[in-house]
């Protein structure tokens, strides 16, 4: 019947920190937040592979503090926060990276013009 | 064909509905809300960086990031927000070992780092202004302005609603319904991090490679 896919209240742990966990993730988070600035600062690596460096640094410290700071995990709430939370990275997808694309091809889809036609502009 | 039939007493009204709401216990789906609302905030934020991503590069032959950013005061910033996070973990853990004391000198600290999070901004902001680096100089500084400003007034809105919580757990301890708000300023805070972890990455640090 209907009522055994119903999930109980009682049933829904609620996401508790650790004082290991939190102390885990804090010190993560420090590593990859000095990193990227040290290789920014510095200026060891070349601009292209330290922006593509900085970038993987960054998804990785969400991710830690997603699961030591957030409590993420596929159970909490039944499995809804981290469908939402998965809803919500497609939307941003398309959003950010939908918004980058079509931006930075803008000129180059634009119709040619000589600087003699801009001046035609009313 | 087997057909299933209603095992019913013929006499009896035949219901396809529930009569009575199941139990809702209050606050029960608080945090699955609290949740859906930040998400909902960060698709906010997501426009704001793809903002700042189309218009950063349009400087209007103004400063560009390598003249304004001072990178050491923005890891001092980073470091702030990090203390913060962590203190307010700290707080949870005494909040949950029901010490009304530890939970309230741990928010304390915590509404300490945010302040100076935010006076380290408020100084950076000033100190651009003077300099001439305003928000309607060029579209760069516009989406910089408003991506950056955006997470500084989250996080005094987050200091507001510590400094009231602070206020309700002195006035009636850790109940149920402070428990709950504790745990909902503890998903933002946390949250606000998040953000700022983008913001100091694509604004601040790729600012300066180019």
């Amino acid at each position: 019947m209907s009522t055994d896919t119903h999930v109980d209240h009682d049933d829904i742990v609620e996401a508790h920190g650790t004082r290991k966990g939190y102390l885990i993730g804090f010190a993560l988070s420090v590593v990859l937040t000095a990193i990227p600035f040290a290789l920014v600062m510095t200026g060891t690596l070349p601009q292209q592979v330290t922006a593509y460096a900085i970038m993987i640094f960054a998804a990785v410290q969400i991710v830690v503090h997603m699961i030591y700071f957030l409590h993420m995990t596929g159970k909490s709430e039944g499995g809804w926060t981290i469908m939402a939370l998965i809803f919500t990275v497609v939307m941003i997808g398309i959003a950010f990276s939908g918004t980058l694309w079509v931006m930075y091809h803008l000129s180059t889809n634009m119709m040619p013009m000589s600087p003699s036609d801009m001046r035609q502009i009313p | 064909m087997s057909s299933r039939t209603l095992a019913v007493d013929p006499n009896e009204p035949v219901e396809f509905y529930l009569r009575e709401e199941h139990d809702h216990p209050e606050g029960s789906s608080t945090m699955l809300g609290f949740w859906i609302y930040l998400m909902s905030d960060c698709l906010i934020f997501a426009i704001l960086f793809a903002c700042y991503g189309v218009l950063g590069s349009n400087y209007a032959a103004g400063p560009a990031p390598r003249d304004l950013f001072d990178l050491p005061l923005v890891a001092l910033n980073t470091a702030m927000l990090l203390f913060s996070s962590i203190t307010y973990g700290f707080a949870m853990l005494a909040m949950e070992d029901k010490k009304v004391g530890q939970t309230q000198m741990w928010l304390a600290i915590t509404g300490l780092f945010g302040l100076a999070f935010l006076s380290i901004e408020l100084y950076e902001f000033s100190h651009m202004i003077h300099e001439g680096a305003t928000p309607q100089r060029s579209a760069f500084l516009s989406s910089f302005f408003t991506l950056v400003g955006t997470h500084g007034i989250h996080v005094t809105f987050g200091l507001i609603w510590l400094v009231t919580l602070m206020v309700q757990v002195a006035k009636r301890g850790l109940i149920a319904a402070n428990t709950r708000r504790l745990m909902c300023l503890s998903m933002f805070w946390h949250f606000l991090d998040v953000i700022w972890i983008g913001v100091f990455t694509f604004v601040y640090l790729m600012g300066m490679l180019r």
